[in-house]
């Protein structure tokens, strides 16, 4: 058997399957008391597979924004993979355009994670195809169920699965901030700058992420060569 | 929801997949000028930082319910678990705490 094939892939795509199932079921539940149909929940899931914008965008549809805003940040919140993206190519085998681009819809946070730190030299096509099939998988399946059964969940657990999402962001960020001043300042900033819009309410939640995000990716950066050469 | 939505998911699948796919086909073997990379770089922890702040204390009308939410996830992520147990953890602790004082 190819130990760096499709299987392999799969194999290490479990986790991400298993960490998306709440995440996923949540979302397909939100979805449901957001207002949205089995059909367009399941839909956003299949076309656009993106767990963090797809939240937002529930929270977004709820507050009555622009969906071109809602578009807008989608688009600010998944720049991120812009970069992952470029230095996942250096980890992957050459290959044709069209499979590349097809793999490319399956790179999450999760998904470049698995990928990015497997061990020895270039990944193949297949491992990538993989990781990302049982991950896509698990994300869509997950969402339907999450809406199918989302009412007939006890009140309690519905309530307590709210903190779903923002633990998981928590579970992303706190082992890099661990001995990482500049990614404590980082998520500081703008946390301290977006809690700021929404307490004066100079901003929809949109903008705010939005501009919260650049204002301090933007000042770390701008400080930062001036602590260099100090 | 009405059309409106439709094209909405279409918007949303655009802008997620183009940054997904430019590196990956187009880009290879060119650079960034090195400022815009280190913003770029800088991007995930500031938008987690803006996404978990202040929004996690209101995921109830009941401001402790996400206090209380927010000190078991973040209290599970220093002793070191990873995400799933992070965010099944988190859910534990308020449902234990719901059915207690709710």
């Amino acid at each position: 058997m190819d130990e760096h094939g499709f299987s392999a892939g799969l194999k290490a795509g479990v986790s991400i399957a298993i960490g998306y199932f709440p995440i996923a079921l949540t979302f397909g539940l939100l979805a449901k008391t957001t207002g949205l149909s089995l059909i367009e929940a399941t839909a956003m899931s299949v076309f656009v597979f993106a767990g963090a914008a797809q939240y937002i965008s529930l929270s977004l549809i709820a507050a009555g924004v622009s969906p071109v805003v809602i578009v807008v940040n989608t688009f600010v919140v998944n720049i991120r993979h812009f970069l992952m993206t470029a230095a996942l190519n250096e980890k992957m085998q050459p290959d044709a355009i069209w499979k590349k681009a097809l793999y490319a819809f399956g790179i999450t946070d999760e998904s470049f994670s698995v990928l990015a730190t497997q061990s020895g030299g270039r990944l193949k096509t297949s491992f990538a195809a993989g990781v990302i099939i049982i991950s896509y998988g698990s994300w869509v399946v997950f969402t339907a169920i999450g809406h199918l059964i989302g009412a007939n969940l006890p009140q309690f657990l519905q309530a307590s699965m709210g903190i779903a999402l923002y633990a998981m962001f928590v579970g992303l960020l706190v082992p890099s901030m661990r001995g990482n001043r500049k990614v404590v300042s980082l998520a500081a900033i703008a946390g301290i700058i977006n809690s700021l819009f929404y307490f004066t309410g100079w901003l929809s939640t949109g903008w705010a992420i939005l501009v919260s995000t650049l204002v301090s990716a933007i000042f770390i950066e701008y400080i930062s060569p001036r602590a260099r050469k100090a | 929801m009405g059309t409106w939505f439709w094209w909405m998911i279409l918007g949303m699948a655009a802008v997620t997949y183009i940054p997904r796919a430019i590196p990956l086909t187009f880009l290879e073997g060119r650079e960034l000028p090195a400022s815009v990379q280190n913003v770029l770089k800088n991007i995930p922890y500031a938008v987690l930082g803006a996404l978990i702040f202040p929004a996690i204390f209101f995921i109830q009308e009941n401001i402790w319910f996400g206090v209380l939410g927010a000190a078991a996830a973040f209290g599970l992520a220093f002793m070191g678990a990873n995400v799933m147990v992070v965010v099944l953890g988190s859910i534990a602790v308020l449902a234990v705490y719901s059915l207690i004082f709710m």
